[in-house]
């Protein structure tokens, strides 16, 4: 990122429509999901909780798209990685972390789902499942409906390359692309599928089948938030006018193991991890706000403080705060269940 | 009253849901211009749009997983499949999404779905026009499988499932599509889903089945009744899951003697649970062992006809088997 060039005139936010303190408050929300990931990893390791699933290098891609949509009245599908895009789209710490500890307080599933599983109808973010790629239908789903109704918002949806390659992603784009509907279909290639590398997956561009579904594919450095806020505000505005869909692939890297139950060096090289490393799009962002003039070491001690204190009051409260009853097990199969199964 | 085919019936329900409610839509291959490829949704598209009978590109995961969307969003969707043997690719859609939805939000989301799918051979359909398929969706809670054997209840369970919160699967047989035909009210009434209904009090011997085989078992009834004496009690589940465990607890004292009838095979079907009920709660009050007649435990229905008849149930051969258990 280089905000030197346009300090004395306009800054690059400034250039896409967004104030100082919304650029601060991506700073922050990239910060806040990198805190919580390093935290609960550290709560597994430590025996407090039993799994985690990282999110590390791919909050700048998260974060921008998040403030790209509209947060009051959109439609969000992230996938399991997508602690970034869940904060800024208005969950918080403590109900994150009700989920990590499987509590019945956990809006995202009442303790039932392993965390990184996100659903709120108050947010708006669509419950999910663990078979990948399910979501990109159900997105298109949402937005078939949305435009039924003649509602101007957008479906925003999420997954990795890995999923990509389901055929969920393929009909989904292709049902979208025919019926020209108001979904933002965001691939975050992270350049691995578990163990499996990118060039082991995929003989292509993700975004360039776009062009087979009748639609713009945009690949967008996902390690600059502004980029990809611009890139998924375009997106946007595209939807919102009837112009329908579009395929977005932001390209970062899955800086932690694929999750607290692998050994990532088992099949790639510290090397490789350390390199991509410089390419973190975290401190990218806090230099560019540095040079931007509107933000200062101090200011960042004092936010990681500030963090650092609200995580301790999200464990604590998680942590002290009850499991399902056992015989919760049985309710909510159906509408009229109350935990009558045999 | 009007009398209609059952074919008519399921037409007309969708057409009166859609008329109540206009976030009711239909959505599949072909139910839009062309009405379906057994001219199930004829007319719809002309009277509702195109939006509202939407035709669908070839992708079942597609259709479904789409409807189930939309239903979150607060729509009332009936995704129709055209073949229940071409449904597997939306197995994962329906089996991991749609039939967990509430229960992985802990209530918070729900899922409105109902997916429209005619089994059943007897058409000259061959392995994949042919299947029935139940028993891979039966025993996933939190979907709900209804399999109409009757006009009145096609219709009247189609609507209840348009107004069910939950998902449905909505099992027409489609050779009782032109086969059955009865007075249909049309009047706005629904056929409560969980319920079995006796469809022939008696007192000799017990048939429990649903969908076609139970035209069969209706005509065997008639002629054992003249020629033999003989008296069948016959129970139409109506809906496959949640079973009407009290129903079919009565229908089996009733009598003491249970044939269960299905065409879909016999191993790991929906009568393999009937008949565990039954074991489970009045085993001892039995005076014949629970017998099954069921399609044989081959991969799918052959075309040749000699073939696709010996796999058939028939009026014949369940004849045969409720007068092997009356004299048991």
């Amino acid at each position: 990122m280089n905000a030197k060039s346009h300090v004395k005139t306009e800054t690059r936010h400034e250039q896409l429509g967004l104030s100082n303190a919304e650029v601060i408050d991506m700073y922050r929300y990239m910060l806040l999901a990198r805190k919580y990931d390093e935290r609960s990893l550290l709560l597994q390791r430590a025996g407090k909780i039993n799994f985690h699933v990282s999110g590390i290098g791919q909050e700048a891609a998260q974060v921008g798209a998040a403030f790209a949509l509209d947060r009051e009245r959109d439609y969000f599908l992230p996938y399991y990685r997508d602690y970034g895009f869940v904060l800024a789209a208005g969950m918080s710490l403590r109900e994150l972390m009700l989920s990590v500890f499987a509590k019945a307080e956990d809006p995202n599933s009442g303790g039932r789902q392993m965390p990184g599983h996100f659903g709120s109808k108050r947010l708006r973010i669509v419950t999910g499942s663990s078979p990948v790629t399910t979501q990109v239908p159900h997105a298109v789903g949402i937005a078939l409906a949305a435009k039924m109704q003649k509602k101007d918002i957008v479906s925003f949806v999420t997954f990795g390359e890995g999923s990509s390659n389901q055929g969920d992603f393929h009909e989904g784009c292709n049902f979208a692309g025919v019926q020209k509907l108001p979904v933002i279909i965001m691939c975050e290639n992270n350049q691995y599928a578990i163990s499996v590398p990118i060039q082991k997956q995929l003989a292509g561009k993700v975004s360039d089948r776009a062009l087979g579904y009748g639609f713009p594919g945009v690949r967008v450095d996902g390690n600059d938030a502004l980029e990809v806020y611009r890139v998924v505000k375009e997106a946007r505005e595209r939807a919102v006018r009837g112009e329908g869909p579009t395929l977005i692939e932001a390209m970062m890297y899955r800086l932690s193991p694929h999750s607290t139950s692998d050994n990532d060096l088992a099949y790639r090289t510290k090397e490789e991890v350390d390199e991509n490393w410089k390419k973190d799009g975290l401190p990218k962002m806090k230099q560019y706000l540095i040079d931007c003039g509107i933000w200062s070491e101090e200011q960042d001690a004092a936010l990681s403080t500030e963090i650092a204190q609200q995580l301790k009051e999200a464990i604590d409260s998680a942590d002290k705060a009850p499991f399902p009853l056992p015989e919760d097990t049985l309710l909510h199969v159906y509408a009229d269940n109350e935990g009558d199964v045999r | 009253m009007p009398v209609m085919e059952y074919i008519d019936a399921i037409r007309l329900a969708m057409k009166e849901e859609m008329e109540l409610d206009e976030n009711v839509f239909v959505l599949g291959e072909d139910v839009g211009l062309k009405g379906g490829v057994f001219t199930t949704t004829k007319g719809l598209q002309e009277q509702f749009g195109e939006q509202r009978v939407l035709d669908t590109p070839l992708a079942e995961s597609a259709i479904a997983g789409v409807a189930i969307g939309a239903a979150m969003y607060g729509m009332k969707p009936i995704a129709e499949m055209q073949y229940s043997d071409f449904m597997l690719p939306a197995t994962n859609q329906i089996i991991s999404e749609a039939a967990k939805i509430r229960y992985r939000s802990n209530n918070d989301w729900s899922c409105p779905l109902v997916v429209r799918a005619p089994i059943g051979g007897g058409i000259f359909g061959g392995l994949y026009h042919s299947q029935c398929p139940e028993s891979i969706f039966f025993g996933t809670p939190g979907i709900k499988i209804i399999a109409p054997y009757s006009a009145y209840d096609a219709k009247g369970l189609l609507k209840a499932a348009v107004r069910d919160p939950d998902p449905v699967l909505f099992f027409e047989n489609k050779k009782c599509y032109k086969l059955i035909k009865e007075d249909v009210p049309l009047d706005d009434y629904i056929v409560p889903i969980g319920k079995a209904n006796v469809i022939r009090e008696g007192s000799d011997i017990t048939v429990i089945g649903y969908s076609l085989p139970l035209h069969f078992a209706m005509q065997a009834a008639e002629e054992l009744a003249t020629e033999q004496g003989i008296s069948a009690h016959i129970l139409d589940l109506r809906t496959l899951q949640p079973l009407d465990r009290e129903a079919i607890i009565d229908a089996a004292r009733k009598t003491g003697k249970v044939l269960i009838i299905h065409e879909d095979n016999k191993t790991g079907g929906v009568g393999a649970e009937v008949s565990a009920i039954i074991s489970e709660e009045c085993l001892f009050e039995l005076d014949a062992p629970i017998k099954r007649l069921c399609g044989p435990d081959v991969p799918a229905m052959p075309i040749s006809p000699p073939m696709e008849k010996f796999f058939m149930l028939s009026k014949d051969k369940v004849k045969e088997a409720m007068l092997e258990l009356a004299l048991y």
